[in-house]
């Protein structure tokens, strides 16, 4: 997509027929998006409740679905791409996910020492 | 009808609590009969209250902090009164319950709404006009953010007169939190106050990390930004990453204070370290949040003062962005003694001690800034100055405290008092003080009285060594903190060493209100025509004092660090840009809007009524919150355009300013 129509500054001058083929790609994304995450999210719920599968194998098709589910997430909704004019978001991205693995892990390898260090708790 | 509200929720049977509010409505109502005997209030509505200019939110944001010091203050000179008196068989004049909440408010107080106001109050003043820009990337939103801010500080001040605060300490751990160990009011204060004033802050940190992120001024590049701008950056991205958790911490206490959840109740499967470690999260950073900015405000100090660029700019730039990374993996050593095992101690403690070198960088950085370069002591030097020898200190308890067999045998002891006060009264308000002086004739085009100034820098100086050196010795000897009576007698005599360092203190901010006042009446002689007092290096020195609304007729041109330094080297040598266009064109900025103040009112009226029960109120205050938002976004008109005759009258009117 050589348009990036949404990272438009206010102020900035456009046409109006422009700003319609902007406004049609804009809704081809997403609907793109749409289309994916939902094959994404019933190809999980057929994966979870058939059978035909090797049960050990699940879980693992299960992440790896998740996964792609954020990828499509990322692309299509939240815009983040390769060009040159996306390096902040990619950089806000990269920033976040660190952030957010450095509290989770963090936080589970506490708690799981203060669990077996503390007293079992009086009432469960 | 009211909730839990009723008459008894005044605490008339205890005679400080009432003269404290007396005293405290006394002085806002005679302040608010006096703005509308002078007719100030269509003046003030419509140039402060209702402003987006980042320059005015800047400065009342900064108002609201030293209002806030003068509150959080007087419960410090409180507390040291009652340590200097309540021992062996005295029990000094606080009880016990209201001992708690005085501590708790000054924790919260200080923190929330003095030093978090201060610092952003200089960011939003200083960032925009280093960046070359005409205002922050979300004027409205910033507006939001500083009357947010205000609301929670309203509800925790409303909390004097009417109810109680929290008696929980600042950080408010359950299950002493909790419902069943805090039935009244106290806890929803706190959580509500801060809820509110969290969204502000966070509003505003989104602002200013797109601000910095998305307008430069053309050649602005990151490695040409001034360090302030830097470090407003890596502050504002870690209030980002850490407030959410604050937030969502103390949502799940609010959901068991008010809907019977379990999130950190004693059984029931609910864990109560969870929200340690989960405020802790948030806390650690928070120093963060509180004291790169000031790193910045030393560097621009320095550099100017010096007469020199700043040393090692580049290695500045790699210890911000290193303290912001590693303020996210150190939370743990805020509670070293509460369970966890040795492996998960000694990595933790190693990362604390590690934060050091980055710090220790910056402080070098600033000493080789100094040597040999034409060091001027003026007061925000001085503040430097004291800041680095005092920080030192700070930073070496700190180092201390990092090492968790230490930590065991100090931890929850006045030496961590004595600590953290010198880490932030030093760090963090010495460099509000210092941006305060430093930037104070920028913003109103007068400098503020010198004698002054250094008076209050000594007297803070002193005070701070007097108050604080005793609590490190104190807390050797295994005094605990928030001691409302000790037994042992020879603690005293250090007490009421600590508690003469609180009454020079006290001189110190008598010394800057005094300071404020005489600048004011003497004004006239000590107008700054040139828009340049220090001989400054940056762009905000560019432009007249105090800045026209657009901070700069055209953006400027920024061709290498120090951009205005550059700037007039070029014109001393006759070339460079021109030193008035040729002609001024109209200048568009943002209407003013009402929208940030009411907002605000909405939010102090759901607060309120959701500290109390009023459930129909809580209704009428989310609803009027949210039609503010919607008459906002279906507003017609956003901006005005200046006319080009305006802008030229206002530089014909004020020569000064080398871009104009």
């Amino acid at each position: 997509m050589d348009i990036t129509p949404h990272d438009r500054a206010p102020g900035d001058e456009t046409t109006p027929e422009a700003r319609r083929d902007e406004t049609l790609a804009g809704l081809q994304a997403y609907l793109i998006g749409l289309g994916l995450s939902l094959i994404l999210t019933a190809t999980s719920f057929w994966a979870a409740t058939t059978s035909a599968l090797w049960a050990p194998g699940v879980a693992i098709g299960l992440v790896v679905l998740a996964i792609a589910q954020m990828g499509v997430h990322l692309v299509f909704f939240l815009h983040i791409t390769t060009g040159p004019d996306n390096v902040n978001n990619v950089l806000a991205l990269a920033f976040g996910v660190m952030i957010v693995g450095l509290v989770v892990i963090g936080s589970l390898w506490i708690m799981v020492h203060l669990n077996a260090n503390m007293m079992p708790s009086a009432t469960g | 009808m009211l909730g839990k509200l009723s008459w008894s929720a005044i605490p008339t049977h205890e005679p400080i609590d009432m003269i404290a509010s007396g005293l405290m409505i006394l002085s806002i109502g005679g302040i608010l009969i006096g703005i509308t005997v002078k007719g100030h209030w269509p003046y003030l509505w419509r140039e402060w209250l209702t402003s987006v200019d980042h320059k005015r939110i800047g400065v009342m944001y900064c108002l609201l902090a030293m209002v806030m010091l003068l509150r959080g203050f007087t419960d410090a000179i409180m507390m040291r009164a009652q340590q200097a008196f309540a021992a062996g068989g005295a029990q000094g004049y606080l009880p016990p319950e209201h001992y708690d909440q005085v501590f708790s408010a000054h924790g919260t107080i200080m923190i929330f709404f003095v030093a978090m106001p201060f610092i952003v109050g200089l960011m939003n003043f200083a960032v925009p006009l280093q960046l070359g820009v005409r205002d922050v990337a979300f004027p409205t939103l910033n507006s939001v953010s500083l009357w947010l801010a205000a609301s929670g500080a309203l509800l925790v001040n409303i909390s004097l007169v009417i109810g109680n605060f929290a008696r929980t300490g600042w950080f408010a751990y359950p299950p002493l939190s909790e419902l069943r160990f805090s039935p009244d009011v106290g806890v929803d204060y706190y959580l509500w106050a801060l809820q509110i004033s969290g969204v502000g802050t966070l509003l505003g940190g989104v602002n200013l990390v797109t601000t910095i992120l998305k307008l430069r001024a053309p050649g602005m590049s990151y490695m040409r930004m001034p360090m302030f701008c830097w470090t407003a950056l890596a502050s504002n991205l870690l209030i980002i990453a850490a407030f959410p958790v604050l937030t969502a911490a103390f949502a799940m206490l609010l959901l068991d204070r008010y809907l019977g959840f379990h999130f950190f109740t004693v059984g029931h499967g609910g864990n109560m370290m969870m929200y340690v470690d989960l405020f802790w999260v948030w806390g650690h950073p928070e120093v963060y949040i509180l004291i790169l900015p000031p790193f910045g405000v030393f560097s621009e100090v320095v550099a100017t003062f010096s007469g020199k660029p700043l040393f090692g700019y580049r290695s500045m730039v790699a210890a911000t962005l290193a303290i912001c990374i590693l303020s996210f993996m150190v939370w743990l050593h805020h509670f070293f003694t509460m369970g966890a095992g040795a492996d998960v101690n000694s990595v933790f403690g190693i990362i604390s001690m590690i934060i050091a070198v980055p710090t220790g960088v910056k402080i070098f950085n600033w000493l080789f800034t100094m040597y040999r370069g034409r060091l001027r002591l003026t007061v925000p030097t001085l503040w430097t100055i004291g800041f680095m020898i005092t920080f030192a200190i700070g930073g070496a308890t700190g180092v201390l405290l990092a090492i968790p067999p230490i930590d065991f045998i100090v931890h929850d002891t006045v030496f961590l008092v004595a600590h953290f006060h010198n880490v932030i009264i030093a760090g963090v308000l010495f460099g509000a003080f210092a941006g305060y002086n430093y930037w104070f004739p920028k913003a109103f085009g007068f400098t503020l009285d010198e004698g002054w100034g250094k008076a209050s820098f000594w007297c803070w100086l002193i005070g701070f060594y007097l108050a604080f050196m005793p609590l490190y010795w104190l807390g050797l000897e295994g005094m605990p903190r928030r001691m409302q009576h000790y037994q042992d007698l020879g603690w005293q005599p250090w007490l009421q060493v600590a508690a003469v360092g609180a009454l020079v203190i006290l001189c110190g901010i008598a010394c800057i209100i005094i300071q404020l006042v005489v600048s004011i009446r003497t004004r006239d002689r000590r107008r700054d025509t040139t828009g340049d007092p220090w001989n400054g290096r940056t762009l905000e020195w560019a432009t007249p004092s105090p800045p026209p609304m657009w901070n700069f007729p055209s953006l400027p041109q920024v061709e290498g660090e120090d951009a205005f330094w550059h700037m007039k080297q070029l014109a001393r040598e006759g070339e460079g840009q021109p030193a008035q266009p040729a002609a001024y064109g109209p200048i568009e900025m943002p209407k003013n809007s009402p929208t940030g103040f009411i907002t605000a009112f909405f939010a102090v009226v759901t607060g309120f009524a959701l500290i109390w029960h009023i459930w129909w109120m809580v209704g009428l205050g989310l609803a009027g919150a949210f039609a503010t938002t919607l008459v906002f976004a279906w507003r017609d008109v956003a901006e005005m355009e200046i006319p080009a005759e305006q802008v030229a009258s206002f530089y014909e009117a004020h020569p000064a300013g080398l871009l104009r």
